[in-house]
Parts: C-alpha cells; sequence; structure tokens
C-alpha cells in the first residue's frame, strides 16, 4: 500500500476529515478507480459527480471499507481519516464502519424490524448501547432525520411498512443513532420522487452541522444545490475537485463543461 | 379409508398384545425427536456456513457431498448404520442407531433448505447491517437468520415430514418391538414398521391394525405439512 508516483503532497491537514491518497480499486482484473485524491472537509458536504459506470459508488464505498466485501475486490493507496490510513494492518474495519457511516442508492430498513428497532439496530448490533437510553437515541435520531413527527405514533409497524423517502429517512436515523463522524450517501435519491428528494436534500444539508457528508449522485443539480465542494469523476478517474460554485460556473476541464452542460452523461 | 374403522382411544394408546398401536406412535415420536435434536442444528449450522461463508473450496466439496446425500438411497443409509452403529458399535438393534441414521437423511435436506432461504436474503440487507460496523457472525444472526426465518421453518418441518415415514433404516436399525419404550440403547417400535410387519401378517385383525397405523401416520405427516403451510403464510404476509 505504498504510493508511488505521487500527484500531491500526503501530508495530513487538519481541516480535512477525510483524504484519499492516490487510491487505486480493481473488481477482478477491471480497473474501476485510477490515483484519486480526493479530500473531504470536516463539516462541509462533498459531492462526488460523474457519469454511470464512473467509479463514484466505488470511491465512496473504499471510505469505509465495504469495497473490499464484494468478492475479488482490490485497493491500493491510502485513506486517511483524522489523518490516520484506516488500511493500516492493525485497523479493525468494523471500527472504521462504526465511525463512517453510510446510506444506500436503495432504502434498506430490516425488513423484520419495527421502525424503532430498526434505528435501534446500530447500537444493538454493535452491542454499544451500554449505559443510553435507547428510547432518548431513537427519538433524537429520527428528529435530526426529519421522521420523527411522521412516525412518532407508528414506532412500532414494520420499518418497511412506510414511504420509499419515508424508508430513505429511516435509514439516515438508523446511521445518525450511531452517532458515526462521516456519513456517506450512495446516491440517496435516485429510487425517491422529487418531493423526497427535496427533504433528503434539505436534511443533507442540515446534517453537515454535526457530521461530515459526502453524497454521490448522477443529478447535477442536487450536487449544486447541496454540497460546499464538488469532485467530478470520469472513468474512474478524478478529472476536477474544488468548491462547488467554481466547478458549476468556471470548470477549469474542457470535459467537466461538457458534463455539467449536458454534452454527455 | 380402510383404516378408520381402526380408530379409538385405545388403539391409540395401548399395545400390541391388547390390539393397540401405542407403542409405534410413541416410537416414531421418539425417533422424530432424537433425529430432529441430532440433525436439525447439524443440517442449519452447514447451511450458514454454505450460504454465508462458502465462497472456498471446502464449501464447494461439502456442497456437492451434500448434494448426493440428499439423493441417497434411504436402504443404503440403513445398511451402513447397520454395519458401523449397530454392528460394530453397539453390537445390537437400538432406537439410538435408528435415529442417527435418519438423521443423515435430514441433515442434507435442512442443510440445502437453509442455504437457499438464506440466499434469498437480499444481499442490501447484509450490506445495511455490515455498514452499521456489526461483525458478519452478528450480521448473520440477528439480521440474515430472522429475516429467512420462514423459509428455514418450512424446510425442517418438511425435512421432518420426510423421515418420519422413512420405513428402510428402521428395518436394520431399531428393528421394531411389542413394547412402550424400553431405552435408547434398546430396540423400539415406530410406525413405519409397524405397517410393514402387520401387512405382511396372515390374521384380518393385524392387516387392519397396519391399515389403522398408515392412517396415523398420513395424519401425522398430514398435520406437519399443514403447519409448513400456515407457516408459509406467514412470509407471504411479510
Amino acid at each position: 500500500m505504498t504510493s508511488t508516483n505521487s500527484t500531491q503532497t500526503t501530508t495530513f491537514d487538519p481541516e480535512m476529515k477525510m483524504q484519499s491518497i492516490d487510491l487505486n480499486a480493481w473488481f477482478g482484473t477491471k480497473q474501476a478507480l485510477k490515483n484519486v485524491n480526493i479530500n473531504i472537509k470536516t463539516n462541509a458536504v462533498t459531492a462526488i459527480i460523474g457519469p454511470s459506470g464512473c467509479g463514484k459508488s466505488t470511491f465512496i464505498r473504499c471510505l469505509n471499507r465495504m469495497h473490499e466485501l464484494t468478492p475479488n475486490a482490490k485497493m491500493t493507496g491510502q485513506i486517511l481519516l483524522d489523518g490516520e490510513n484506516i488500511y493500516d494492518k492493525q485497523v479493525d474495519p468494523v471500527q472504521v464502519r462504526r465511525r463512517v457511516g453510510m446510506v444506500f442508492q436503495k432504502p434498506n430498513p430490516f425488513p423484520t424490524m419495527s421502525i424503532y428497532d430498526n434505528v435501534a439496530a446500530g447500537l444493538r448490533l454493535t452491542g454499544t448501547k451500554k449505559g443510553k437510553n435507547l428510547d432518548e437515541v431513537v427519538k433524537r435520531s429520527l428528529e435530526q432525520a426529519t421522521l420523527w413527527d411522521e412516525v412518532k405514533d407508528d414506532l412500532k409497524k414494520p420499518g418497511t411498512s412506510i414511504s420509499g423517502g419515508q424508508q430513505q429517512r429511516l435509514c439516515i436515523a438508523r446511521a445518525i443513532a450511531l452517532q458515526p463522524e462521516v456519513i456517506l450517501m450512495d446516491e440517496p435519491c435516485s429510487a425517491l420522487d422529487p418531493i423526497a428528494t427535496a427533504k433528503i436534500e434539505r436534511l443533507v444539508v442540515e446534517l453537515k452541522r454535526d457530521y461530515t457528508v459526502a453524497i454521490v449522485t448522477h443529478n447535477m443539480q442536487q450536487a449544486s444545490r447541496v454540497s460546499d465542494f464538488t469532485a467530478f469523476m470520469y472513468l474512474g478517474a478524478l478529472i476536477e475537485f474544488g468548491p462547488t460554485r467554481g466547478i458549476f460556473e468556471s470548470p477549469k476541464n474542457p470535459l467537466t463543461e461538457k458534463y455539467i452542460t449536458g454534452e454527455f452523461g | 379409508m380402510r383404516g378408520a374403522p381402526q380408530l379409538s382411544l385405545g388403539f391409540l394408546v395401548n399395545n400390541n398384545s391388547a390390539g393397540g398401536i401405542g407403542p409405534a406412535i410413541q416410537g416414531t415420536l421418539i425417533l422424530i425427536g432424537l433425529t430432529s435434536l441430532f440433525g436439525i442444528p447439524v443440517g442449519i449450522l452447514s447451511g450458514i456456513y454454505l450460504a454465508e461463508f462458502g465462497t472456498n473450496k471446502y464449501a464447494t466439496t461439502m456442497r456437492s457431498i451434500n448434494d448426493v446425500l440428499t439423493e441417497f438411497p434411504s436402504i443404503v443409509v440403513g445398511i451402513t448404520a447397520y454395519g458401523v452403529i449397530v454392528i460394530a458399535l453397539i453390537g445390537h438393534y437400538s432406537a439410538i442407531a435408528g435415529a442417527i441414521a435418519l438423521s443423515f437423511i435430514l441433515i442434507p435436506i435442512v442443510a440445502r433448505t437453509t442455504e437457499e432461504s438464506l440466499k434469498l436474503v437480499p444481499n442490501s440487507v447484509r450490506e445495511a447491517s455490515l455498514a452499521l460496523g456489526a461483525h458478519k457472525w452478528r450480521t448473520t444472526l440477528s439480521v440474515v437468520l430472522p429475516t429467512a426465518k420462514a423459509g428455514l421453518l418450512t424446510g425442517t418441518l418438511l425435512a421432518v415430514a420426510r423421515i418420519a415415514g422413512e420405513t428402510a433404516p428402521l428395518i436394520m436399525t431399531i428393528l421394531g418391538n411389542r413394547y412402550f419404550f424400553q431405552g435408547l440403547n434398546q430396540p423400539m417400535a415406530a410406525l413405519p414398521l409397524e405397517i410393514w410387519r402387520d401387512s405382511l401378517q396372515p390374521q384380518a385383525s393385524l392387516v387392519a391394525q397396519g391399515w389403522g397405523a398408515a392412517l396415523i401416520l398420513i395424519l401425522m405427516v398430514l398435520s406437519l405439512n399443514i403447519i409448513v403451510r400456515l407457516a408459509s403464510r406467514g412470509r407471504l404476509k411479510r
């Protein structure tokens, strides 16, 4: 995991919650990421945009070590979380995932659990509920996910009984309940209608007060609405990265401009 | 339906000398209990291993052995149990030998259905749990298994129904007996054996007794199947 042909300085920047350094990833022999260097700033929203298959999902799955769960998946390079490489030998991936939570493309509440149990699941499954008031954690998490008012009378109902948009906010509440430092979102709105999408977008902006957020999206308007920084990826490589406004108003790379103006994608 | 006239409380609880099949019913229930005790845990654990951790060479081998065992003729299982347990290990016919032989029929079926039901659990459910920072074993135990619960129950009950009617392995292991339970290391009666013996007898009363025993066995298997139906209806509701 040593980095050769480094394209940027690998020093730790204390403003950055997470840094990827010369990240390469493969599925079998197919290379999905090529020397990707992206910094994710603390208490900000970083959006990763790009056409399908450009490696944006693979990238954020590397950030909480979910990538390695796919059979035949490999990676090289480093991911720093508060300056420590999460791929170091002595680091337990399970601990990394407790600090870096994730929300998936399709809402995936646990089908056998109630709404309440879904939110409490993280604490129960990781054995970290000791000394915590579960009722309080569940209430606070659902409030933060702006779902409490809609479900407070139905906490015993199955997590799959609510609408898709509500299920996705339930999944966000489930991630928040563990009080992670970073929340990764992998196209969280792609299965939702515009109204549910708007709710999630508002929520994302609110979440950055307490958390660091990285969001993958194929929707450029969404990126411009919610994010502070934007990374544009194409064919596994990072093409351009910077403050969202700069990327959308004055892209430096012609490829970025083409994508943003809708010439391809 | 020729068994129907036989049915009475005495027929169900009396021993053979008093014209009942009590020992056979008791024997079959003991056999089902013992076999389930040995076979279900082993079968379910093997199924979990194959479905959740079975990507290596060892598991591939195990899976094909399991497939072969599923199709094994039950008479061969019986004769193997006869050679290994009845002759070599214990030295005489015994209830425990029958339960072990039946376990070898039960385990592969349970393992296979367990594997299949766990594979039906969507991967997104596993990922959700792992992404929360749950360990793999915890994910399997607390998230995947409950999701596949109805499938596991169905598969297990069907396997139990299948072994309840097995005759061939019992002829060579528990032998049959006219008395109530005498101990795990003694020969024991069972419904399939009762049917087989009675139907070969010259006396009309014994043949009729065989018909009665057949009816009871069918009713037992039928009620297991009804339970399966109810269990899988619960699965559809989810």
